[in-house]
């Protein structure tokens, strides 16, 4: 997967979690959590689904390494590079 | 339909110990994710404490009361639409003391303007308050206490900390003395929105939660009392009932923390280091409630859906812990909290401590809960008048009662103070495999809570099995 997959990934994961969440203008630079009104338990279900799909273990004190898109792409394109 | 327990496989990927609404919850994300899920109740109906009863006719709400509305989104998000569809405003939030009586929605909005109007505050420093207490979460300052938090924005105001804290200490058991962030998280959940319930009862939602379990696959066993975890090397092997061994790499139990430590697995499974931290577990108070319904061709007033009603001349949580406390909070149910069944009720709800029951013999525990009831109807008498001629069934129920029904320790209907949360965080760190899930520390309290810790144990044991599937 490359950088721009992964962002689309989350993006597509999220929209799951809230049918309502509005991605126009989301700047990747940017806390999701601010831009998308997400909280722990929202966080949570992406970490789910991250496992269910890829088998991806991420632990707890890694979370904030998923607060804005780019940062999820950096963290997670080690991981997913085989996908 | 509930499977009889001879029928039960003898291996699963995970059992749950309990169907409380954390025990359901992680038992529906786990059968979700894939997984062979066996769920076992002691009692013969799924719910724990989010339960209700039936008496000539009437239906009565153990603790359905009043949730925050963030509750709409976790059943959307961890249930079904259908459960999301059922849950409406409460909107007639009723405080009746010497101090004040007033009526509120019980929301950020409504409660400022009180603040200002009501309680001459400054709206500076209602809205600082707010910012404080919004942005407050779990890994902050843990030293600081609600009666710190109080003292700070509004020093000496007896009436707006009594404003402020009887209803939480009605939610959830928690006392001036405890953490500040177990109030904030809790109260600006509420704050949000206001209260919200279920609309068609108690009932209706573990109805509909239980289909929904069914169509995931998850095995229900009701009338199945777990009398041991079982271990091994350090791991858990499953669960034993009646003799019976049913085997799981993942055992998650929904009994209380100190149940799961003490009875269920027993100590000599743990380390030293981890015991004395079980061991300085405080287990929150229990309560008493009376349950009145109101007879069929007889209709009640509007006076309010929950009533924080007292005669005590300041808020005191020791006060309200009596057995002969002067506060409670009426939960009182329309024809509205279930369309199509044209009944009244009102549940009261005391705190109690469950010492001052449990060594009363039985003829002086039965004239006790016949003063608790005429001490009830005395205080409704006020909002209801000739209510004893309203009414065609009164019952009560003691911490003694919440003890049989639930098996937790000291009947408490509040899970465990503070503590308790790390412990049962890090239970499986003790023994592979082995979660626990339930009401503790006191943010992990109440529907919304209990639910949402049951999604977070759900994520700890889906990783739990993921991880051994791979060796």
């Amino acid at each position: 997967m490359t950088r721009a997959d992964i962002t689309d990934l989350i993006v597509e994961i999220i929209a799951d979690i809230d049918d309502e969440a509005d991605f126009d203008n989301l700047d990747p630079e940017k806390p999701l959590r601010d831009q998308l009104d997400l909280d722990s338990m929202d966080f949570l279900d992406i970490v789910m689904e991250l496992r269910k799909r890829y088998k991806i273990q991420i632990p707890e004190e890694d979370y904030p390494q998923l607060a804005t898109l780019n940062s999820c792409a950096t963290y997670l394109e080690p991981m997913l590079k085989d996908v | 339909m509930p499977t009889h327990f001879k029928y039960c496989k003898d291996r699963y990927d995970a059992v749950v110990i309990g169907s409380g609404l954390g025990g359901l919850t992680t038992a529906n994300r786990l059968a979700r994710c894939g997984h062979r899920v066996l769920l076992l109740e002691h009692h013969h109906r799924l719910g724990g404490l989010a339960t209700w009863f039936k008496r000539k006719g009437h239906i009565f709400d153990v603790s359905l009361h009043g949730f925050p509305y963030g509750m709409v989104k976790t059943c959307k998000k961890y249930w079904n639409r259908e459960i999301m569809n059922s849950i409406v405003q409460l909107r007639d939030i009723v405080f009746d003391n010497p101090q004040f009586s007033l009526k509120t929605t019980f929301d950020k909005q409504d409660f400022a303007a009180l603040l200002t109007n009501r309680f001459g505050i400054d709206p500076k420093r209602i809205e600082a308050f707010f910012r404080r207490v919004d942005t407050m979460n779990f890994y902050d300052d843990r030293t600081m206490t609600t009666r710190e938090l109080f003292e700070e924005f509004f020093p000496g105001r007896s009436d707006v900390h009594r404003l402020l804290m009887e209803p939480i200490t009605y939610a959830n058991g928690s006392t001036l003395e405890d953490p500040a962030i177990t109030y904030g998280i809790v109260f600006s959940n509420f704050m949000n929105r206001g209260v919200f319930t279920f609309q068609g009862g108690t009932d209706q939602l573990i109805a509909l939660m239980t289909r929904e379990l069914e169509k995931n696959g998850v095995t229900i066993c009701t009338g199945a009392r777990v009398d041991r975890i079982e271990t091994k090397n350090g791991r858990t092997t499953g669960v034993n009932v009646n003799g019976r061994t049913i085997g799981a790499p993942a055992v998650v139990s929904n009994s209380g923390i100190t149940n799961t430590i003490y009875n269920l697995v027993g100590t000599d499974c743990f380390t030293d280091e981890f015991l004395e931290q079980a061991d300085r577990i405080r287990v929150n108070n229990s309560s008493c409630q009376v349950y009145l319904g109101i007879r069929p061709d007889t209709s009640i007033e509007m006076i309010g859906d929950l009533i924080f009603s007292s005669r005590s001349p300041v808020f005191d949580s020791a006060e309200l812990l009596d057995v002969n406390t002067r506060s409670k909070t009426f939960s009182v149910y329309y024809p509205k909290t279930r369309p199509g069944h044209d009944r009244y009720t009102i549940v009261a709800s005391m705190n109690s401590r469950y010492e001052d029951w449990s060594k009363l013999d039985e003829e002086h525990y039965r004239l006790a809960k016949v003063a608790l009831i005429d001490r009830t109807l005395d205080d409704l008498e006020r909002y209801v008048p000739e209510i004893r001629a309203k009414i065609d069934w009164q019952e009560a129920a003691t911490p003694r009662t919440f003890n049989r029904y639930t098996l937790h320790t000291r009947g408490t209907s509040f899970g465990t103070k503070f503590e308790g949360l790390d412990v049962s965080r890090s239970i499986f760190k003790q023994i592979g495999g082995l979660f626990h899930v339930g009401s503790v520390g006191i943010i992990m309290s109440g529907w919304l809570g209990a639910i949402n810790y049951g999604v977070i144990v759900a994520n700890d044991v889906d990783s739990y099995l993921r991880s051994i599937e791979k060796v």
